[in-house]
């Protein structure tokens, strides 16, 4: 079928526009609803804001805000501290659970293969609330079914959502517990995608099946394994629901986390201008993360190719 | 070596559903909570009388009205999953096949990427200003926002990988054809590319559905969603455990049900998000 010239100008029109328009709403959404906020964000945060009657009058108080940030507010700074220290004890248990598990199960056999991957994908389907209230009633100091087990076994009991020496730890068992089945996925599915002539090639010169992992399987693995551990790292700065309803950052400051210093100042305390200038700080900071995490996968991936 | 590896499989097997059963025990034991009196939860029996006196309160009384929770987090829910998919969709097609100018692809992607990693609380606070000032506080149209936002990174993610899929020359051949590009849209990519979709929505959908953050603070009492309800359940001076899990139990359904009959696109979506 010829196109005619007038057509074709007109064709050449439409499709302007239309690559125009396709792009338009996903980036007035994001440009509206994420980049503007961040500004918004800076604009409050060297502000005092107070709520009259539904409205906001604000007053500018320059860098009050952040200074009172860097020399008062020791909960924000307990919570970084503590938030750090999940994220680096929850992520790399999962990432020795899920990955070892996905070792052991690659042989295996396929038999009930997927009800295994409906169990597995349980925790990561289901609000994190409802694991919340789960692990609440399991955690529970005087009735729950964990401390029942430690009795029975004969050990001493523990306040695991009420001591303090506990309450982190009880966390980071329940994010791990959370999260251990999706990297084990994930591993899994990266270990099957793997080509298996390579280990057929190899079998010559491995001596046994330790020599096989460490020389073949986990380079092999690496660009998974790494961007996983990167990103699982950063995307557990997120944690609020299931300590909402755990310990509710408490005992004190023990599980107190940074979503929980803003959501406290803004919301429970009404001091906008402090929780902007804590968003932001927290924005900056894993923002920093991010970029160097992406460098750094980047940089390892051109390597790879190049050698 | 063949008897070798049967004897490690069955070891493979044995861990993997040891993990299974540690997966299973906790939601068990919420299930079978959620069917105990109050006491009974407390005392710490283990078999107890069965009653579905949780479920009758949480539905039918005057402090709880949980099926209209329920049904608050359904129509955020669906609302924001069909927008963020006809969003998401439509972009990724020009992304990924109509070459627009290097750098929006590059500002667009490089910031969604960032903004899908950053903490949803750090931006609560800004939309709570914002939807104030615009007197949408507590309503639908606020929570369907946020949500939409929300989900929108990862559902062009997603799209765009599956849009990667469909062969070049589909899409160079339609257009030798006369087709414009709206044409090439509906006739090819947008029925090719539903599997796609499902599997976007999916994880849409759940996200937006187990969003506590958000609704926590943008929702009111008449749009209140099921996490926001279930948390308030052990706000109370005293902890209602039975309401809490049966609460949970409901509010799980239309996780075990993408599970039971939509696994592999749940499946498909997680890894191809993560892996990216």
């Amino acid at each position: 079928m010829a196109i005619r010239p007038i057509d074709a100008a007109r064709i050449e029109r439409a499709n302007f526009w239309w690559r125009v328009g396709s792009l338009a709403p996903a980036i007035i959404v994001l440009a509206l609803l994420s980049i503007w906020p961040v500004f918004n964000l800076g604009y409050l945060s060297l502000s005092d804001v107070k709520w009259v009657s539904g409205s906001a009058v604000v007053d500018f108080v320059g860098l009050r805000n952040f200074h009172e940030l860097f020399t008062g507010e020791a909960v924000y700074w307990a919570g970084v501290r503590n938030t750090i220290v999940f994220a680096i004890c929850a992520v790399t248990l999962q990432m020795i659970f899920g990955f070892t598990m996905a070792l052991a199960v690659r042989r295996a056999s396929k038999i009930g293969r997927s009800v295994l991957t409906a169990i597995f994908l349980l925790p990561i389907v289901i609000p994190p609330i409802v694991i919340g209230a789960m692990w609440r009633l399991l955690l529970g100091r005087d009735f729950g079914i964990v401390n029942a087990l430690l009795s029975f076994l004969s050990l001493p009991e523990v306040d695991w959502l009420g001591d303090p020496r506990f309450a982190l730890i009880s966390v980071v068992i329940v994010d791990v517990w959370h999260w251990t089945p999706f990297v084990f996925l994930l591993t899994l599915a990266g270990l099957e995608s793997l080509d298996q002539e390579v280990f057929e090639a190899a079998k010559l010169d491995v001596k046994n099946r330790w020599q096989e992992l460490r020389y073949i399987t986990i380079p092999l693995m690496m660009p998974t394994i790494l961007i996983t551990l990167a990103f699982r790292m950063i995307l557990s700065f997120k944690v609020f629901d299931e300590v909402f309803l755990l310990t509710g950052g408490g005992p004190g400051t023990a599980t107190e986390v940074i979503n929980f210093s803003i959501n406290r100042v803004f919301f429970a305390q009404d001091r906008v201008g402090m929780g902007s200038a804590m968003s932001l700080l927290t924005i900056f900071g894993v923002a920093v993360l991010i970029v160097l995490a992406n460098t750094v996968v980047r940089r390892r991936r051109k390597q790879r190719e190049t050698a | 070596m063949k008897a070798k590896t049967s004897l490690s499989g069955i070891g493979g097997n044995l861990i993997a559903w040891g993990y299974a059963l540690i997966i299973l025990g906790p939601m068990i034991w919420i299930l079978s909570n959620s069917f105990k009196r109050q006491i009974d939860i407390l005392m710490g029996t283990t078999i107890a009388p069965f009653t579905l006196v949780n479920y009758q309160l949480i539905i039918n009384s005057r402090q709880s009205h949980f099926l209209w929770n329920l049904w608050n987090s359904a129509v955020v829910s669906v609302i924001s999953t069909l927008v963020v998919l006809v969003i998401a969709t439509l972009a990724a097609f020009t992304v990924a096949r109509l070459e627009p100018p290097r750098w929006v692809t590059f500002i667009l992607l490089g910031w969604a990427l960032v903004f899908h990693m950053l903490p949803t609380l750090t931006f609560v606070g800004s939309w709570y200003v914002m939807f104030t000032q615009a007197g949408l506080h507590g309503t639908y149209t606020a929570l369907i926002l946020a949500q939409v936002v929300q989900g929108l990174p990862m559902a062009l993610f997603l799209m765009i990988g599956f849009v990667m899929n469909i062969p070049r020359e589909l899409v160079q051949a339609a257009r030798l054809d006369g087709c414009t590009y709206a044409q090439v849209f509906r006739h090819l990519i947008f029925p090719l590319s539903l599997g796609g979709m499902a599997a976007a929505g999916a994880l849409s959908f759940i996200s937006a559905w187990s969003d506590f953050a958000i609704a926590l603070n943008l929702s009111n009492k008449d749009t209140m969603t099921a996490p926001v309800a279930i948390a308030t359940f052990a706000q109370e001076h005293q902890i209602l455990y039975g309401q809490m899990a049966a609460a949970s139990m409901l509010s799980m359904i239309p996780a075990l049900a993408f599970i039971m009959f939509g696994q592999r696109f749940v499946v498909r979506g997680l890894l191809a998000g993560a892996v990216k």
